[in-house]
């Protein structure tokens, strides 16, 4: 590759669609129908629309990564493509690095162990000669921030924010003219959703390479970008854009129609059913204890004969939590709030310290959760679990909510009122892993719920979830309060933590956690 | 199992030579020790590679800490020989079905001996050798196809996430109400679909990982290398390192008239 494409700078590139469509192998409706769009050299765009608008799908087109899975077999040929999208008047697939993609999930946006080299693997795919690599990773990193961290450090050691922004580095390392960020932060911590909207705004300033990005809240992206487009799903008589402009314009001009959309529009917060009454902190039937605990996700480790017990990410911690009390456990990213939430839960052993279960609690099952057998501790702590895949046992939304009852023996005639609740009853026959983020969310809740626990642990309930699907949860979870539930949730969503009310825990950043 | 990969903080003298070299070496003095059950080739391999493990950055507990599995088998291998091989020569030790002779003690001391010794240059090699050198190494030194070994480098990543995935998943499956205590096959069953709800997320996990590196422009003909594999004097030392510990067990086995090939039988 000719090493003059280093001296010159970013050239912006130009997307234009003519009657676009595409619809996946295997499927009978196509995720995007008849797009038209222009979008000039240079320009920012916020893509908005309702789930199944085919956002996702039209940045994966622009990336070129389209349709790959047919090309290594499996339902070859199935997929259906119309119209033609071009990057700078031609097809994407043709053009590596000319765009870079950043997804969801921060574990698989990192390729290679160590940060340079992570940095350097695009650029090498490009044929870049490895001089001009090696300057191109450092500017990268120093474009991101991440400038401090030695060549060699481990990718492992790096927050969701970090992993994040070194993926940015690694596109940026390409000299893309266009950079599409999928719902970059839906995974990160209010913090690092900051740390990742001033890395791409610090780039795209130095750059001035084109960016679409697609991301649910709105006032993350609103003042980097200088128009939004919000798609709706395709159908043959409306077309696939239902509003294009300045946000400014959009937004007034939309802001009904979006906050009904589920997407959080800047200053919206949606009403939620408010409780009936909030009892008195310390009130309320005690359920469990934390006493003098220290918790950490490791077991304790062998080395050689000796047994090493594991360090505890926090210590000294003591809680209770009360029927009818919600109980928000809230703090910074690695203070171990997931990991105390989840021994309290029965789930995790304690290093030391106890979680004890009160009699109403325990009804016989012992004073300790984590010694409970599984059909004991469903029908007394049932948690919700961050990612709801983790938790899918069956291949049928329905037989997804029965597994509890049945394995319990009582409690199916609930299920009917659940699935109701929660808006699954058009779904029974789905396959739970097809399900919208949002859907998943519900059955998700529904599930553990099913076993009528006492006790609701729910750890980062709202992440990336929809302005609607959030209402309906804080909504429902305050019913669940008024009728006596106790409820602890791991949270970063003010909003949230409000909408609830009751005792907040704020842990604090843990020492052990190395940075 | 993350942190045992990585290996900063290694500036031992062995870890700055090639990953093929150092292959290379350990291959030659385990292809000797595999061609014949005799103390004499595997004490004279292992007092060398005792002597050189300082080398790769390790002490003793490390090694032990790293190693111990492979040792403890060589160990138990040794010791099953000893009392289960034909007898010969006179009986030390008898015990109802279990007996112990010369010859028989002799065989499971070479067999134990040489478990040690094909063990511990493969604990060397892993120290010292970090993953992403060693596929620069087979991709540009030994031309293996670099999507293939990269590809392979990126999935080996992901296995450590896996392992953190597994323990979720478990707990995750324990608020369901599937227990993993219990009876054996209750636990089996719950293994199976712990398994289960791992392979579906290692899939969906290897999926977007592919997105990821294709948008990257993975997969195309030509590709520069960032870091260059390179071949030093050191590494003419190592594979003559190799070759010397690999002559010298054969001849000494040879000239004591203790070599016995494998196939041979005894």
């Amino acid at each position: 590759m000719v090493s003059s494409q280093d001296a010159g700078a970013v050239r912006p590139a130009a997307v234009t669609a003519r009657g676009w469509g595409w619809r996946h192998a295997g499927r009978a409706k196509p995720a995007v129908r008849a797009l038209d769009l222009d979008i000039r050299p240079g320009e920012r765009v916020l893509l908005l629309g309702p789930s199944g608008a085919g956002k996702s799908t039209l940045l994966h087109a622009l990336a070129g990564v389209l349709g790959d899975v047919n090309d290594d077999g499996g339902e070859a040929g199935d997929a259906d493509e119309s119209g033609s999208l071009l990057v700078d008047g031609a097809v994407p697939r043709a053009q590596r690095g000319r765009a870079g993609l950043m997804q969801q999930d921060p574990e698989t946006q990192v390729v290679l162990s160590r940060v340079g080299d992570d940095v350097a693997f695009g650029a090498e795919n490009l044929a870049v000669p490895r001089d001009a690599i090696w300057a191109r990773v450092h500017e990268a990193l120093a474009d991101v921030g991440l400038s401090h961290l030695p060549l060699d450090h481990p990718t492992s050691a790096l927050s969701g924010g970090q992993k994040q922004r070194l993926a940015l580095a690694g596109i940026l390392a390409m000299r893309p003219g266009l950079i599409l960020l999928d719902e970059p932060t839906a995974n990160l911590d209010p913090d690092g959703v900051l740390e990742v909207r001033d890395a791409v705004a610090r780039c795209l300033d130095k750059t001035g390479a084109t960016l679409v990005v697609v991301e649910h809240r709105v006032s993350v992206w609103k003042d980097l970008v200088d128009r939004i487009v919000v798609l709706q799903p395709g159908s043959a008589s409306d077309p696939a854009v239902l509003l294009d402009g300045p946000p400014d314009r959009v937004l007034t001009e939309a802001r009904t129609m979006l906050a009904a959309a589920g997407v959080w529009v800047p200053g919206y917060v949606p009403a939620t059913r408010s409780r009936a009454a909030v009892p008195a902190p310390g009130t309320g039937n005690l359920l469990l204890a934390a006493e003098e605990l220290a918790v950490s996700r490791e077991r304790p480790r062998r080395k050689g004969f000796r047994k090493i017990p594991a360090v505890p990410v926090q210590e000294g911690l003591a809680s209770q939590v009360r029927a009818g009390q919600a109980l928000a456990i809230t703090g910074p990213n690695g203070a171990g709030k997931s990991t105390f939430a989840l021994t309290l839960a029965g789930l995790l052993e304690p290093v030391s310290g106890k979680v004890s279960a009160t009699l109403d609690l325990s009804r016989g099952a012992g004073i300790d959760p984590y010694r409970w057998k599984a059909e004991q501790l469903i029908s007394r702590v049932g948690t919700v679990f961050q990612e709801p895949e983790h938790q899918f046992v069956t291949g049928k939304v329905l037989d997804e909510l029965l597994f509890g009852p049945r394995h319990l023996g009582h409690g199916e005639e609930r299920v009917e009122e659940l699935l109701e609740r929660l808006r699954l009853t058009q779904l029974v026959d789905a396959n739970p892993y097809t399900l919208s983020g949002g859907e998943k969310r519900r059955l998700s809740v529904a599930t553990v719920l099913a076993a009528s626990p006492q006790v609701l642990v729910l750890d980062e309930p709202t992440f990336g979830q929809d302005a609607n699907t959030w209402a309906e949860l804080a909504s429902f979870l305050s019913e669940l309060l008024d009728a006596g539930t106790a409820v602890v949730s791991v949270t970063h969503d003010a909003e949230f933590t409000e909408a609830l009310g009751g005792v907040q825990l704020r842990m604090a950043a843990a020492e052990a956690v190395a940075r | 199992m993350r942190q045992e990969l990585n290996l900063r903080g290694n500036h031992a003298l062995l870890a700055r030579a090639n990953p093929l070299s150092k292959f290379a070496a350990v291959l030659l003095i385990t292809a000797v020790l595999a061609l014949s059950i005799d103390w004499v080739s595997a004490s004279v391999a292992l007092v060398f590679e005792i002597l050189l493990f300082p080398l790769a950055g390790l002490t003793l507990t490390q090694l032990w800490q790293r190693g111990w599995p492979l040792i403890l088998a060589a160990a138990v291998g040794g010791w099953s020989t000893s009392i289960l091989a034909p007898d010969s020569g006179r009986i030390l030790l008898d015990v109802g079905i279990w007996t112990m002779s010369e010859g028989s003690l002799q065989l499971g001391i070479g067999f134990m001996l040489r478990g040690f010794a094909i063990a511990l240059p493969a604990v060397l090699l892993m120290s010292c050798t970090d993953p992403t050198d060693l596929a620069d190494a087979l991709a540009q030194k030994a031309r293996l196809p670099h999507r293939f070994v990269l590809g392979t480098l990126a999935a080996m990543r992901l296995v450590g996430l896996m392992a953190e995935e597994w323990q979720t998943i478990g707990m995750a499956r324990r608020a369901r109400g599937v227990g993993s205590r219990g009876s054996l096959g209750q636990r089996i069953k719950a293994t199976l679909g712990q398994s289960f709800g791992l392979l579906v997320q290692a899939i969906r996990r290897a999926s977007r990982l592919a997105v990821t590196m294709e948008a990257r422009g993975f997969g195309g003909g030509q590709r520069t290398w960032a870091r260059e594999s390179t071949f030093s004097l050191l590494d003419l030392w190592v594979v003559s390192g190799g070759v010397l510990v690999a002559g010298l067990s054969l001849f000494a086995a040879v000239t004591a008239g203790t070599w016995n090939m494998v196939w041979l039988g005894s």
